[in-house]
């Protein structure tokens, strides 16, 4: 499997992470060997067999639907890079 | 006072020999000589640690002290720590004082055991030589040349330099136990939802779980039994009682089979690290063990299955790191697009960028099949083969890692290289079972780690085994020369 930089390019703003134009061409290399490494699954014939999810085949513990947490906001938003009125800001998203 | 086991310090403690403030000041002490050379320790709370060690003097007074009261140890920067900078190796987080304990956290707290600091680590535990580090990379005690392993490289670096007596690790594909082999010290990684995962950052929660370093198995146990147990907190968390390890090292090893798998001493071993592991063989079979060779047929798809399955997880697990609520933010941000974009960009380093990447393209619409659905699959497959083996051997043996600490910079520019440097401890993660990193043995100077793999649940055994052995070698006493 290979990728150019235009695909690196489109991985990227799936991932809303930022790489410089610059640094595509070596991600693209870099990304491809990693691609075609993983290649190799397809050496094995695995029709039929159930993906493993957890090792043990546990499931999803339930508890019951009762609030135990206690509000904890000012807290929280302590560590935040800007809040107001008790709201996380962000650059105007509607004009 | 700094190589002595935990048992030994905890008598000192109890009978008044020394405090656990003296004991305390002693280990930063320590730190402060060889830390620079190392580069171990990302946070020192040295003062925090101080009114710790008062605290667990009083207890020890009182007469209601654990045995980890008053013992120092370092704990891995993963693992969310109140009020304290929880950097995770990463720029992202290194303005982050987490707003809560993790649950080993917690439970080390509980016991009285003393936080001297937080250790370095590979950025977001994605790494092998601990090189991916915001803060630089740790050097290896034995060779300041070379790495030492990774992604727990600070923890292991630091209870093989004897900068703490104990460390915290966390291990997604072999990242306790690589570099506990590097490094020459004891790592133990449980058995997948022994321990709790909340609060440890995730990287691929499927993966993840946390274990302790230390000199010996025997202190291992002591910190394990205090670390693991049933958490509500963590909905993967196993609910089922945890063994006394440090009352199963003794028992005797006549009868136990040891299976070789052969896979794990093919081409590509370093012919010294397969002797020092065969010899190791040899003390076990005049314990009284027998040996048997046995196969893993799918030994060569566990690290490209890893691949997948690891970066896949990465991707959603990092998303939350995005410049809203907590951890770094670009300057000036023109729109909420650009926000996400330039703090994940300007915050995480190379790797993290080429595993969300990857992680990314795998899921990707009309990928997932193909990449994510198939690695799992093959996980099934490697899960199979171990258990298959477990119904002939007690216990599997052979080699942590294709050869001893490899040079600072050496497999920076090769992805693919470096992450096979995990080649015989990712299918353990796969699977789910717990494993261990014991000193076995030197090459050049450097230390050779022999992994011992267990069935689910068997940490007292490979406990057990390991300490055997370490009763009859001297591999684990060692220091690095210069950290008298």
């Amino acid at each position: 499997m290979s990728l150019d930089s235009e695909a690196v390019s489109k991985i990227a703003h799936l991932a809303r992470l930022g790489v410089e134009q610059s640094e595509y061409e070596t991600y693209a290399r870099n990304l491809s060997d990693i691609l075609t490494f993983i290649e190799q699954l397809n050496s094995v014939d695995t029709r039929g067999v159930e993906p493993m999810a957890h090792p043990l085949d546990a499931s999803q513990r339930l508890r019951p639907d009762e609030v135990t947490e206690t509000n904890q906001r000012d807290r929280f938003q302590r560590i935040a890079p800007r809040t107001a009125a008790g709201l996380y800001l962000v650059p105007k998203v509607i004009d | 006072m700094f190589q002595k086991s935990i048992p030994e310090l905890a008598r000192g403690l109890r009978e008044g020999e020394f405090s656990s403030e003296e004991l305390t000041r002693g280990f930063l002490d320590r730190i402060g000589r060889f830390d620079e050379k190392l580069n171990c320790v990302i946070t020192l709370t040295d003062s925090a640690a101080l009114e710790a060690a008062r605290v667990a003097d009083a207890r020890l007074k009182n007469g209601d002290a654990t045995l980890l009261t008053g013992i120092p140890f370092l704990h891995k920067d993963i693992f969310c720590t109140d009020g304290v900078r929880t950097s995770c190796g990463s720029r992202m987080l290194d303005n982050f004082a987490a707003p809560y304990d993790a649950t080993v956290t917690v439970r080390l707290q509980d016991a009285g055991a003393v936080m001297l600091g937080k250790t370095n680590m590979d950025e977001f535990a994605m790494g092998s030589s601990n090189e991916t580090s915001f803060y630089g990379p740790v050097k290896n005690p034995w060779d300041l040349q070379c790495v030492p392993g990774g992604s727990s490289g600070g923890s292991a670096a630091a209870v093989a330099a004897r900068l703490a007596p104990l460390a915290t690790g966390t291990d997604t594909g072999g990242s306790i136990r690589q570099p506990a082999a590097l490094c020459g010290v004891t790592g133990i990684k449980p058995t997948y939802g022994r321990v709790s995962r909340y609060g440890m950052i995730a990287f691929a929660s499927s993966l993840d779980q946390a274990g302790p370093f230390a000199a010996s198995a025997q202190d291992a146990a002591c910190m394990l039994e205090v670390m693991a147990g049933f958490d509500p907190r963590d909905s993967t968390s196993i609910d089922q009682p945890v063994d006394a390890y440090a009352g199963m090292l003794d028992a005797d090893l006549s009868g136990l089979t040891i299976g070789l798998p052969k896979e794990y001493f093919g081409a590509g071993l370093d012919a010294g690290v397969g002797a020092a592991v065969q010899a190791a063989i040899e003390a076990y079979k005049k314990l009284g063990a027998q040996v048997k060779e046995i196969s893993l047929p799918n030994t060569s798809l566990a690290v490209p299955a890893y691949y997948v399955v690891a970066p896949a997880e990465c991707s959603s697990n990092l998303s939350r790191m995005d410049g809203v609520r907590f951890g770094y933010r670009c300057e000036e941000p023109k729109d909420l697009e650009d926000l996400y974009v330039r703090s994940r960009g300007e915050g995480f380093g190379d790797e993290v960028k080429r595993r969300i990447l990857v992680g990314t393209y795998a899921l990707s619409a009309g990928y997932y099949d193909a990449y994510y659905l198939k690695a799992q699959q093959v996980r099934r497959l490697i899960r199979d083969d171990f258990v298959q083996a477990f119904r002939e051997v007690d216990i599997i043996m052979g080699p942590t890692t294709p050869g001893p600490a490899f040079r600072l910079g050496e497999r920076c520019d090769d992805p693919v290289t470096m992450y096979l440097s995990d080649i015989y401890t990712i299918a353990v993660n796969l699977a789910g079972l717990p494993g261990m990193s014991i000193p076995a043995g030197m090459v050049d100077g450097l230390p050779v780690g022999l992994q011992l793999i267990g069935d689910y649940f068997a940490e007292g055994r490979l406990l057990n085994a390991a300490h055997r052995y370490q009763q009859v070698t001297d591999w684990h006493t060692r220091l690095p020369p210069g950290f008298e």
